[in-house]
């Protein structure tokens, strides 16, 4: 009995740990989540800087070009970064885009709703279906790999069903006409700083058509819409991870759920909202494409939740939740977008694109391992 | 320590549909007494605390705040009432930043606008000078609680705890899994908040790390009490016996030369 007293008593405090060893600031700046898909990101415009820099892909066409490939990825990916740090997936995402924009389509082309009441409705209903799916996972406690996989078939299907049942297609076409002087189509398929392009144009400093229906006009006449919502959806979600209670609860849902459960973070709320904000995600995702091609596909968004996936991961994010980055998932989306465009200009055999991205992923995971194993101290 | 209890529990019984788990148990917490529930394994120990922090309503008995009798809901009301448990495993996210952890749950935030942020500065700023008060320096705020040892864990988790208004700690097995000198770690930290006048239920079955620091020792076996004992009433190896019911003991600590 005595002994454990003096035990207790002879605990040594020391100040300042002399086994915590002094880290360097500079290398505690570069040690963060997104320190693969930083690399990543060099090391692929550097190859593509030698492979393909003559090739026009680093003019402000070529950037476009890939920028706009990259924004496409980054806008699912943005969703479900958010979703796997919550510790659940959404393999929906594919099906829901195809889901979403024939709604648009349907509503706006077939049922003669006008076009902003047709987005409107598509994000409502979508939305709705991310929560079907996020109340399915939290209720039932099975994997969301599983359940959403269930999703993935049942909204294909029923995209096709639906298309296909009330206009005898799987395309539907006639959405730019109807999208016509309506206000909320712009926000999607529309372009800004127009006025700036065509006065960099004018002034010679950017390219310019040289024949054609469009002679003089400047070949890049603004920013899409679907860039500017890349990066307000990767801004909107960086903050909302790393500097809001909500961001540390979306953490601590993914981390440990009964460990936050215990100190009262509404860890359902959490996730079912993640999985709406998914599917937010993907509807914006269809949106911009259907107002692009004026046409709505069933077929449109396979495979994309993978894709989205592979940029997360890219992105040093853990796939079974609690660690991860919104910067980083954007950078996995440029890295995905100046791969799969730049081996065009390359002109490398297009076919070798899968193999270049199984490899950076490879990499990819095995160096954001390292680095995480350095910052959460896992054995 | 001849104030009313902290939290009183008298006669708990619980009933899970025909297992008795719980058959009459009872026990108080005074300010700044530590007191040590002594079990073996399956002897109602997780069950009583279930009990004692709102997850299990009992079947029978009551329990009492502040001489006041009430019933727990949940584990927020028990929260509420300045009850708070630190479980062996689910306390801490490793993942998370120590910070993250420390405010998990009750995060400060600051306004901007119409905006509301996570307030890092001033949830930095007590998370460390806490962690200090604690004993434990460390690197930096942002710093992962997987880089930190298991006793250091245990201590942030009970510093939490305390700093958000616990009067009454339940330790669940603290030290059941760490080595010799992270164990006197967290008994120097459960000293430490003792002082501060904090009631402190300290469940173990290891009767050494109950006599470092309890005042009083209360033992479960198969459900029932068989009594509470004051520090210096009672000696470890009385404590062992009953623990393990005597009889096999006193054999088998024949030939393990009373090491157990």
């Amino acid at each position: 009995m005595t002994d454990g007293i003096q035990a207790k008593e002879s605990v040594s405090r020391p100040e300042g740990d002399e086994r915590v060893k002094r880290v360097a600031g500079v290398r505690r700046a570069m040690v963060r989540p997104e320190l693969g898909a930083i690399c990543g990101a060099i090391a692929v415009f550097v190859y593509f800087f030698f492979a393909a820099g003559n090739t026009g892909m680093f003019s402000l066409e070529g950037v476009m070009n890939w920028g706009t490939v990259s924004a496409q990825f980054a806008i699912i990916a943005v969703g479900a970064c958010l979703l796997m740090i919550a510790g659940e997936f959404d393999l929906s995402v594919g099906s829901m885009i195809g889901f979403a924009g024939i709604m648009i389509a349907l509503l706006s082309v077939h049922y003669s709703f006008p076009m902003w009441l047709a987005i409107l409705s598509a994000f409502a209903i979508a939305v709705a279906i991310g929560a079907l799916n996020g109340y399915v996972v939290v209720k039932t406690k099975l994997p969301s790999f599983i359940v959403t996989l269930a999703s993935l078939f049942i909204l294909r299907g029923l995209t096709i069903y639906l298309s296909i049942a009330t206009t005898r297609q799987t395309i539907i076409g006639g959405v730019r006409e109807v999208g016509e002087g309506d206000w909320l189509a712009p926000v999607f398929g529309g372009k800004i700083l127009k006025g700036l392009f065509a006065w960099l144009a004018e002034a010679g400093i950017i390219a310019t058509y040289t024949g054609g229906t469009r002679a003089g006009q400047p070949v890049v006449d603004g920013i899409p819409m679907l860039m500017v919502w890349a990066l307000l959806l990767i801004i909107f979600g960086h903050i909302l991870l790393t500097r809001t209670q909500f961001g540390n609860w979306i953490f601590a849902s993914g981390g440990d759920a009964q460990a936050a459960r215990n100190v009262g973070v509404p860890v359902n709320r959490v996730k079912i909202l993640m999985f709406m904000f998914t599917a937010f995600c993907a509807t914006v995702f269809a949106a911009c494409q259907v107002m692009e091609f004026g046409s709505a596909a069933a077929d449109r968004g396979l495979l994309k939740e993978f894709e989205a996936i592979i940029a997360v991961v890219i992105g040093g994010a853990l796939l079974t939740g609690g660690y991860g980055s919104v910067i980083g998932a954007a950078l996995g989306a440029l890295v995905f977008g100046v791969v799969q465009q730049g081996l065009f200009f390359a002109g490398v055999e297009s076919s070798l694109f899968r193999v270049f991205l199984g490899i950076i992923l490879l990499l990819a995971v095995v160096l954001n391992t390292y680095i995480r194993r350095l910052i959460t101290g896992e054995r | 320590m001849a104030d009313t209890p902290l939290i009183e529990l008298i006669g708990i019984e619980k009933h899970f549909g025909s297992v008795i788990a719980l058959a009459g148990v009872s026990l108080s917490v005074l300010p700044g007494e530590c007191h040590c529930l002594l079990g073996d394994n399956g002897a109602g120990k997780s069950t009583f605390i279930k009990v004692m922090s709102g997850v299990h309503q009992p079947t029978r008995g009551e329990i009492r705040v502040n001489g006041r009798e009430v019933g727990f809901s949940s584990p927020r009301d028990a929260m509420n009432m300045g009850i708070a448990t630190v479980y062996q495993d689910l306390a801490m996210i490793p993942l998370m930043s120590v910070t993250r952890n420390f405010w998990m749950g009750r995060e400060p935030t600051k306004r901007f606008g119409p905006l509301k942020f996570f307030d890092f500065e001033k949830a930095n700023a007590v998370t460390m000078s806490e962690m200090r008060r604690m004993g434990i320096q460390l690197r930096e705020p942002d710093q992962a609680v997987g880089t930190l040892s298991g006793g250091e864990r245990q201590t942030v988790a009970i510093a939490r705890a305390v700093y958000f208004g616990a009067k009454v700690l339940i330790l669940d097995e603290p030290t059941s899994a760490l080595g010799v000198r992270q164990t006197s770690n967290v008994l120097a930290t459960i000293d430490r908040v003792r002082k501060g006048g904090v009631g402190i239920v300290f469940i173990t079955h290891n009767v050494r790390h109950a006599m470092a620091v309890g005042d009083r020792f209360t033992v479960l076996n198969r459900g029932k009490t068989l009594g509470t004992a004051k520090r210096g009433e009672i000696s470890t190896e009385e404590l062992q016996d009953m623990m393990a019911g005597g009889a096999e003991l006193a054999a088998l600590e024949g030939s393990l030369g009373g090491t157990v």
